[in-house]
């Protein structure tokens, strides 16, 4: 296995070399030339030059006949019966898939309890829900997780499997990816079956600046963890309810090195940070930790989830929870409102994708503009509470005018 | 402590996972208990300057994975090769970051767990008590803190709000400079060739493009009342109140 350049086909046009990210190619002589030392083969250069000059030559056959594969699994992540939002975008997707492949789309769910979950899921346009229900499923285990699934897997044989790039979905998936010897891509962006029926899968890489698409051509199934807020729900089905499959875990994978002894929500946040319609970010900008109670006030005012930039956490004004940026959450809201965020790159990264971004601030060169949809150029202590008090005026107002 | 990747410097998450594994290590050294925190990463041989800097942060040794036929490895492969250098050692804590920022999947952690046949727990973001067969964990989940118990040996991927970490010493810097690091290849570790590498892993990169750069849209400017009025508007169109 190696990577070459064909020299009757590269004419030294060096978009290579700005592809690479590992800086392993320089021109010569009008020729691309490799350093294999620095190369890890990702395939960069491959794909972006114009004259197919590079190549990496993979003798690959599949260990098995990979045709007994079949449907698209949705893992139905739940938390005391609650299905996480993720699940329904991807049940959307899966849908897509499912009809592309001519194949069924099948949800499986894990837990105990769980018949008014169940019975939500089977009406939206899923062809099967798997069950699989015991006590010992009740709360979330890595270990026992992976194994009941790796299970399930090897016994059902799907095609595709998917479930949310949550804290759950990305710790289990990599397990049973692990046992199963097959392919994991996390947190896609992008998903699509290509005329070869294979998986394509899209997910930003190097914080964003690259996308690239990835298969897994050989083993099966081709799994993912798909990024939230990214493809939009399901509707409910018009008719009908999708077939309930109960089955039996087997006990004898229950084993676990590890006891859940308690869970503490967040105190005081109504809107979980990664599933947020709406977010208020704050950060240095505001100047001191009193000033943060102007951002959790609109928040409150917009129904919105509060986030916050590095300099904020790191100053100790809010709790890393909120943090959004490289080394915090990613988000996709509808609407982002940056309150005295310069937009540093690192906080870039965690939030460009956001639909609609507005940012607020007293310099007309932060960068943040430079992504804003709408900016706005002024001091975050004034127009923040300033704001604030219109919506208040204009709900009352309205309010007086339904009295 | 694990890093991966190609950059010289150490990752950022990782950063917080050797200051845990040297705490631990000081923690179980208050009890009576000698341990010792080696620093591992597989990448090319430059990586090297990243293990020395893990060493003026505390940790006693490193080992540099380091053989052309690690090359195009995805995460399948990485944490076999990573396990796999992982049982020479027979550490009874891995501590690694809860993901890389270029490759960001956070995979590895929990694929080692996996090969190695240890326990786990992802995203933890504080020790809670320690000994030498268990330990309890929290772990920062979406909706809130999850607390388990988890017998070693233990693979544990932790966030950012672990710990501060740490800035060189001058003695760690002297132990930095005097470090003698030893390079493994895929033969010292006793990897098996068809799993490690281009060759070795399940996935594959197709296609890499960049996505096009978002650009701003209007810069309103003025007094405070015109800029609320107008972000207010703004607000309405986009039916957010």
């Amino acid at each position: 296995m190696s990577i070459r350049v064909d020299p009757e086909k590269c004419n030294g046009c060096t978009l290579c070399v700005k592809s690479c990210p590992t800086a392993a190619i320089e021109v010569k002589d009008k020729l691309a030339t490799i350093t294999i030392e620095s190369c890890n083969l990702c395939g960069a250069c491959v794909s972006t030059c114009r004259f197919r000059a590079i190549s990496i030559d993979i003798d690959k056959q599949p260990v098995e006949d990979l045709t007994g594969y079949k449907d698209v699994w949705v893992f139905g992540e739940q938390r005391d019966g609650k299905v996480a939002p993720v699940v329904y975008e991807l049940i959307n997707k899966g849908r897509e898939l499912a009809d592309a492949r001519k194949s069924q789309l099948v949800v499986v769910i894990l837990g105990h309890n769980l018949s008014d979950a169940v019975a939500d899921l089977a009406s939206y346009p899923v062809d099967k829900v798997y069950v699989y229900e015991a006590p010992e499923l009740a709360v979330y285990d890595a270990e026992r997780y992976c194994r009941v699934l790796t299970d399930i897997v090897r016994t059902h044989k799907p095609e595709i499997f998917l479930a949310g790039a949550t804290t759950t979905g990305r710790s289990f998936m990599s397990g049973v990816a692990i046992n199963l010897y097959t392919g994991l891509t996390a947190d896609c962006t992008g998903l699509e079956i290509g005329e070869d029926g294979l998986l394509y899968q899209i997910r930003p890489a190097y914080g964003g600046n690259i996308m690239a698409t990835i298969l897994c051509k050989y083993t099966r199934p081709q799994m993912a963890t798909v990024r939230h807020k990214v493809f939009p729900m399901s509707c409910k089905r018009a008719e009908g309810k999708a077939e309930i499959v109960n089955l039996t875990p087997k006990p004898q994978l229950f084993g676990s090195r590890s006891v859940f002894l308690e869970f503490m929500e967040h105190i005081g946040e109504k809107v979980n940070l990664v599933d947020a319609d709406i977010i208020v970010s704050g950060g240095r900008g505001l100047g001191c930790p009193e000033n943060f109670a102007l951002i959790r006030e609109l928040a409150d005012e917009l129904g919105a989830a509060v986030g916050s930039s590095r300099a904020a956490v790191d100053a100790g004004w809010i709790s890393y929870a909120h943090q959004v940026g490289q080394t915090g959450k990613t988000v996709c809201p509808r609407v982002y409102i940056a309150c005295g965020i310069s937009g540093a790159v690192q906080h870039q990264v965690g939030m460009r994708s956001s639909d609609i971004i507005i940012a607020i601030n007293k310099d007309p060169h932060a960068p943040i503009f430079d992504i804003a949809t709408h900016g706005f150029v002024g001091d975050v202590l004034e127009i923040v509470p300033a704001l604030t008090k219109r919506i208040r005026q204009m709900r009352s107002a309205q309010a007086v005018c339904t009295v | 402590m694990i890093r991966e990747g190609v950059e010289t410097q150490i990752n950022p998450f990782d950063l917080y996972a050797l200051e845990e594994a040297v705490r631990t290590k000081e923690r179980r050294a208050a009890a009576g208990d000698a341990s010792t925190v080696t620093v591992i990463s597989m990448g090319p041989p430059q990586a090297e300057d990243a293990l020395r800097e893990a060493i003026s942060l505390g940790a006693d040794e490193a080992v540099l994975l380091s053989d052309r036929a690690f090359a195009g490895s995805d995460t399948w492969c990485t944490s076999y090769a990573l396990a796999m250098a992982l049982k020479k050692l027979e550490p009874d804590l891995v501590f690694c970051g809860m993901q890389a920022i270029d490759g960001d999947t956070g995979q590895v952690g929990p694929g080692i767990a996996i090969h190695l046949d240890y326990a786990q727990a992802a995203y933890v973001s504080q020790i809670v008590e320690i000994d030498n067969k268990k330990m309890k964990a929290k772990r920062l989940i979406e909706e809130g803190y999850e607390t388990v118990e988890v017998r070693l040996p233990a693979v544990l991927t932790v966030v950012k709000e672990i710990n501060e970490p740490r800035t060189p010493s001058l003695r760690g810097k002297m132990a930095a400079k005097n470090a003698k690091i030893p390079v493994w290849t895929a033969a010292d570790i006793e990897a098996s060739e068809e799993k490690i590498g281009l060759l070795g892993s399940p996935t594959q990169v197709v296609k890499i493009m960049t996505p096009p750069c978002r650009s701003g849209g209007e810069v309103h400017s003025g007094e405070t009342d015109q800029l609320v009025e107008k972000l207010l508007d703004t607000l309405k169109c986009l039916e957010v109140v």
